[in-house]
């Protein structure tokens, strides 16, 4: 990217600590408000011991920290803030074996509030597997 | 008792008998399962309610003839930060259907009254 950043998402994730580092998530990609994260599998990820499929929940979290990172991007500046609320869609199960990626998007910044959308593949990001829509806020406010 | 699957173990959970069936599960907290420094990630809370919601309506079909259970979707609400103690968590389904399922689900620390997030969850059930 060219130009000045007020955050880098690269270095964001190079730590590889706390929950994140622990399901396995690494940086993929990023532009000016969206971010990737990708989620190699895993067996310990794996919620169905019958199938191999892994559990719902790290891609919930992979979701939650690539709108966050979305939002951040957009902001161009790292901000505390929470997440409000997260719907996810499971369109369908990951497929063991292949790495998840999770493409996090923030389409609208208020002052307090961030609208965050994405999308989760396999592969091909035509045949997604997970939908979200979310927001996030800011208790001292995002930068205008 | 059901048989937790590899990603519970990542949480680090804990099955706690429960009443009507279903269990509460609590999670320690853990480096495993932290986000920013001192708080629990929200995704570890959402993946920790997710679990109390299956466990919920394992325990329900268990007496209904058993079935898979698929997840459709989950729609969480972060209420408070999670801090450094117990968290817990319980499912309670709201309507047993013959092909979906409703599961609300809970995640406390101190006072289940003040509840840190909350879930409201859609499985697709495959009966048996």
């Amino acid at each position: 990217m060219s130009g000045f950043t007020g955050f880098d998402p690269e270095r964001f994730f190079r730590a590889g600590l706390g929950h994140g580092g622990a399901l396995g998530i690494q940086y993929h990609a990023h532009g000016a408000d969206w971010a990737e994260l990708s989620l190699p599998y895993d067996e310990k990820l794996v919620g169905n011991l019958g199938t191999g499929v892994i559990a719902s929940g790290p891609i919930l979290s992979l979701m939650d920290m690539a709108t966050s990172l979305g939002v951040w991007l957009r902001a161009d500046a790292f901000v505390a803030h929470a997440t409000l609320d997260l719907r996810v869609d499971y369109l369908r199960p990951a497929t063991p074996g292949k790495t998840v990626v999770g493409r996090g998007e923030c389409y609208r910044l208020t002052r307090s509030i961030a609208f965050v959308r994405g999308q989760a593949h396999d592969g091909d990001p035509n045949d997604p597997l997970a939908h979200v829509a979310g927001t996030f806020m800011a208790p001292e406010g995002y930068p205008r | 008792m059901i048989r937790m699957p590899p990603y519970a173990e990542l949480l680090g959970l804990i099955v706690e008998t429960g009443h009507n069936g279903a269990p509460v599960l609590m999670m320690p907290f853990a480096t495993e399962v932290l986000g920013r420094p001192g708080f629990l990630h929200g995704g570890a809370i959402g993946g920790l309610m997710e679990m109390a919601a299956i466990a919920a309506l394992h325990a329900a079909l268990q007496g209904d003839g058993g079935g898979e259970i698929k997840p459709i979707n989950v729609t969480v609400d972060f209420m408070r930060g999670g801090r450094d103690k117990e968290t817990r968590s319980r499912g309670v389904v709201t309507r047993l259907g013959t092909r979906v399922a409703n599961v609300e689900a809970t995640a406390w620390q101190d006072d289940p009254a003040k509840p840190i997030a909350a879930a409201r969850t859609n499985y697709l059930i495959v009966r048996s």
